[in-house]
């Protein structure tokens, strides 16, 4: 648990807490979470419990509902069943990159269902996110995914258990091989994409540095830094510094060295993802 | 068990109702819908004639609308439903909460069933949308195994389609950007998965290569018959071996589980191809028309016949089909 002890001694004000992916993965345990949370809380952070994003077994929506109810901790809703369950219970809620919120109308429908946070889905750009930010209902943040492997697909099947050509039901928790996924490259050797389980990531990080103050402009309210195997406290720090104003030619090449392959933005920027492009100080 | 089949152009259409489609389902020639490929879909004159095709032989027509709209062009998506509700269609298919919202308020009437874009794989999100929009039927994602289905058609508070037979997406629909990662081209805004304006086919000494805007997605040998590059559906290296990772060029083919499917309370069976041509609509329909009717007939003695077995295999990719998901080993 040296990891949550150095979460909170570090910048970030805000840690999100959970399993989004596999339920087979009870490693930490809810009450665990909890614990978790209350000693971050305790620390000064504003904690947030993650919810499942694909949810299949009725003993998924159980342990959902366990969450929803959780009392202490705003949840995280990763998908609409979390959605209604909170809204039912007339409680806030954030929503995570894979609720599709595509549009203001979307936005404030579920701002009036209790939506206090919402995170711009990945694969939109400035331009679609400056029309949100115009339009966006009052007492709504808005959170953008700023560095981490994205967030591409979920299934049904696992990969890296069928990578290793096990099913699901026996996948022996061949993930707990590969923190940071499995790398998936094409007959050229290219670093394509990652398979977490039975999610399936992108290989580059995306990281949106240069496009901070753009951000910052548009009146984003909160940076999403998804943690990686190694190098994530300095990562923080270093979009820290960043956020207080320091030089970013200084701060990216740290930043990218600390990448397991490279940098992609160019979602952001209204390309495909995979690419990367810096329009500002190229 | 209704079946509903799918119609990319008049002819379609025609081959769907004439083969026995209890409903067919149609997108508009734009980015409303999640089969925008160029050279499909309806405008106005001929989407006038698909509805009157459709209910003047007692069938039904469905209207997918079932793309995500950001703010700018949010107009487009109003606009389908408007014209789809002005012409009587059955139902509207739809994805969206924003244009849902619309929907049930601007034509009160209108039968919403909820897009398998929505994602949606509980009842308690089936009762979101129910609640919020007054849907009528969901469709739900090829993502759970029957005995799931079955759990959520149990506690559903209205009646739930599912795929019987098509291309398969192995990743849940709506929240896939494999795509997109690769083209910038969205199935969720710009209505296509693998679009065509980003492939290329490139013939090298040793066979033919298959790109998605640059990406290698796979190789072909001399002789091996290439398939379309879908992302998910190509040969990639991961470890040590070389193989089809996410998932084979395989179709969806639920025939041998039609009793299954109808015990347990599925309203409806959906056939996938949009993008297909007439004669693939044509077989398929023929094909599932023909078993749907045998299984309610008889569902104790069901078994899907060899004939219809190998006119599905021809239509499928690579040749081949699969339960997939529902079937707890795929997993």
């Amino acid at each position: 648990m040296d990891f949550y002890q150095q979460v909170a001694a570090g910048p970030a004000e805000i840690v999100y807490l959970g399993e989004v992916i596999c339920s087979k993965r009870r490693l930490v345990k809810p009450d665990d979470w909890l614990a978790i949370g209350r000693e971050l809380r305790q620390s000064g952070k504003d904690v947030i419990l993650s919810s499942l994003t694909l949810l299949e077994a009725a003993s998924e929506v159980s342990s959902l509902k366990k969450l929803c109810n959780n009392n202490e901790f705003m949840v995280e809703a990763n998908d609409v069943t979390a959605i209604q369950l909170l809204s039912r219970a007339g409680v806030a809620f954030v929503t995570g990159p894979s609720v599709n919120i595509y549009n203001h109308h979307t936005l404030h429908l579920l701002a009036a269902r209790g939506l206090k946070r919402w995170v711009l889905p990945v694969e939109l750009g400035l331009e679609t996110l400056k029309d949100m930010q115009e339009r966006r209902p009052d007492g709504v943040e808005t959170e953008v995914f700023a560095l981490g492997r994205l967030p591409l697909a979920y299934s049904a099947r696992c990969y890296t258990a069928r990578s290793h050509n096990l099913p699901k039901d026996n996948c022996q928790f061949k993930c707990l091989e590969y923190p940071d996924g499995r790398m998936l490259k094409t007959q050229e050797d290219r670093e394509f994409l990652v398979l977490n389980g039975t999610q399936t990531q992108s290989a580059l990080t995306h990281e949106v540095l240069a496009q901070l103050a753009e951000l910052d402009a548009l009146g984003v309210d909160v940076l999403r830094i998804s943690p990686q195997h190694q190098g994530t406290f300095r990562i923080i720090e270093l979009f820290d510094e960043a956020r207080h104003g320091a030089e970013l030619k200084l701060l990216t090449p740290e930043l990218h060295s600390l990448l397991p392959l490279g940098a992609c933005n160019g979602y952001l920027l209204q390309q495909p993802g995979m690419e990367y492009g810096n329009p500002r100080t190229a | 068990m209704e079946l509903v089949c799918p119609a990319g152009n008049l002819p379609s259409l025609k081959a769907a109702i004439d083969n026995g489609a209890d409903a067919v389902y149609v997108g508009f020639k734009d980015d409303t819908n999640a089969r925008h490929f160029a050279g499909l879909n309806f405008t106005d004159r001929t989407f006038e004639k698909a509805v009157r095709y459709a209910q003047d032989r007692g069938r039904k027509i469905f209207v997918a609308v079932n793309t995500f709209p950001r703010p700018a062009g949010f107009e487009r998506w109003t606009a389908a439903v408007d014209q789809a509700a002005e012409y009587g269609v059955d139902a509207l298919i739809l994805a969206d909460m924003g244009v849902l919202d619309y929907a049930c308020e601007r034509w009160p009437e209108l039968r919403l069933h909820l897009s398998v874009q929505a994602s949606v794989t509980s009842a308690e999100g089936i009762r979101f949308y129910h609640e919020n929009f007054g849907i009528r039927r969901v469709v739900l994602p090829r993502v759970l195994s029957v005995s799931q289905v079955t759990q959520v058609i149990s506690e559903s508070p209205v009646p739930v389609e599912v795929f019987g037979f098509g291309s398969l997406c192995v990743m849940v629909e709506g929240r896939c950007l494999l795509s997109s990662y690769a083209t910038g081209r969205s199935p969720n805004t710009y209505g296509a998965c693998s679009p065509a304006s980003h492939v290329r086919w490139e013939e090298t000494d040793g066979g033919t290569n298959t790109r998605l805007n640059g990406v290698l997605i796979d190789h072909y040998g001399e002789g091996e018959k290439a398939g379309y590059p879908t992302l998910c559906k190509g040969r990639f290296q991961v470890g040590e071996h070389l193989f089809y990772a996410l998932e084979e060029p395989t179709s969806l083919n639920t025939l041998s589980i039609l009793p299954k499917l109808r015990e347990i309370g599925v309203s409806a069976i959906k056939v996938e191809g949009r993008q297909r041509s007439p004669a693939y609509v044509a077989q398929v329909t023929a094909v599932m028309r023909a078993a749907i009717d045998r299984c309610l007939e008889d569902p104790e003695t069901f078994q899907p016949r060899v004939q219809w077995m190998q006119k599905l295999d021809e239509v499928s990719e690579g040749s081949q089909t699969t339960l997939g998901a529902y079937h707890r080993p795929w997993q």
